[in-house]
């Protein structure tokens, strides 16, 4: 990975707005790099689910106004793309259990469980660190 | 949120059009348990083919649509889904559990 290349921060409310905002940040990072759409697509995705679950299960309960989120896309010099994307809500209680196809603690909000699912298998790695003060998700992908 | 509908005879046509996430999702559940209330169709179909993106949540709706339309005695169809979207489908196998046509009148 070595040399850094390019890097951006963010940090924004945890308003249900802000997921498609994400998204469009990560497709701006990645704009002038010929991404293929197929590629595209996976990062926009594993983007909108961390940040999603930031949102929706970080601040469980709690006024997202006031709860900030924080995302760092940084791309180093052999093209490995890292997305870092942190909350500073509840944590998860059992990482194993969450990372369970259609394990969700959100029935009545009729998610699918499948978003932790979906961001293992859209990256070549992530890494998830997590405690009651809040929790960071880190991704990598190689890009095409 | 954007969702354009038509019915064809039995069918209930929902054209899911622009984003659907977490954010845009429960606009569209309602819209479309509206629709399906409104019409009672003997099959619920979901045209996917201008859905620029769609992640987990849309997965839910999908799931949740099929629950509820499979109560009513009506069968849902995902129609046009975009590659993106076929590859979430395929990693929930979900193309396994519902029908899901490319073109119309042909399925895969
Ligand atoms: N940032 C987070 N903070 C707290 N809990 C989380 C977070 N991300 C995921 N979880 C927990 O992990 C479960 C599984 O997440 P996911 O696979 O994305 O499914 P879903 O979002 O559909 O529930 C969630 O239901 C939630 O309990
Ligand atoms: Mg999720």
């Amino acid at each position: 990975m070595k040399e850094i290349i390019n890097s951006i921060r963010a940090r924004f409310p945890a308003l249900s707005e802000n997921e498609g905002v994400a998204r469009i940040l990560a497709t701006g990072f990645l704009m002038h790099l010929g991404v293929t759409p197929a590629a595209l697509a996976d990062i926009k995705t594993v983007v909108s689910e961390a940040v999603t679950n930031a949102i929706v299960h970080g601040y469980r309960d709690r006024n997202g106004a006031g709860c900030p989120v924080f995302l760092e896309l940084t791309l180093y010099a052999d093209r490995t793309l890292v997305i870092t994307v942190r909350d500073r809500g509840r944590g998860i209680p059992d990482l194993e259990q969450a990372m369970q196809p259609f394990f969700t603690t959100d029935r009545e909000g009729e998610r699918s469980g499948m978003g932790l699912p979906i961001m293992d298998a859209f990256t070549d790695q992530m890494k998830i660190t997590t405690s009651p003060k809040g929790t960071k998700v880190v991704m990598k992908k190689r890009l095409p | 949120m954007k969702a354009t509908t038509a019915n064809c005879g039995e069918d209930l046509v929902v054209r899911v059009l622009g984003d659907v996430d977490h954010h845009t999702s429960l606009g569209l559940r309602e819209e479309i348990d509206r629709q399906m209330t409104a019409a009672a169709p003997r099959r619920l179909v979901l045209d996917l083919s201008g859905t620029e993106f769609m992640d987990s949540s849309g997965l839910g709706l999908i799931l949740g649509r099929y629950r509820k339309a499979r109560e009513a005695g009506c069968e849902l169809v995902l129609l046009r889904p975009t590659p993106a979207i076929l590859r979430i489908l395929r990693l929930a196998g979900v193309d396994g559990m519902l029908t899901i046509r490319q073109e119309k009148g042909e399925e895969s």
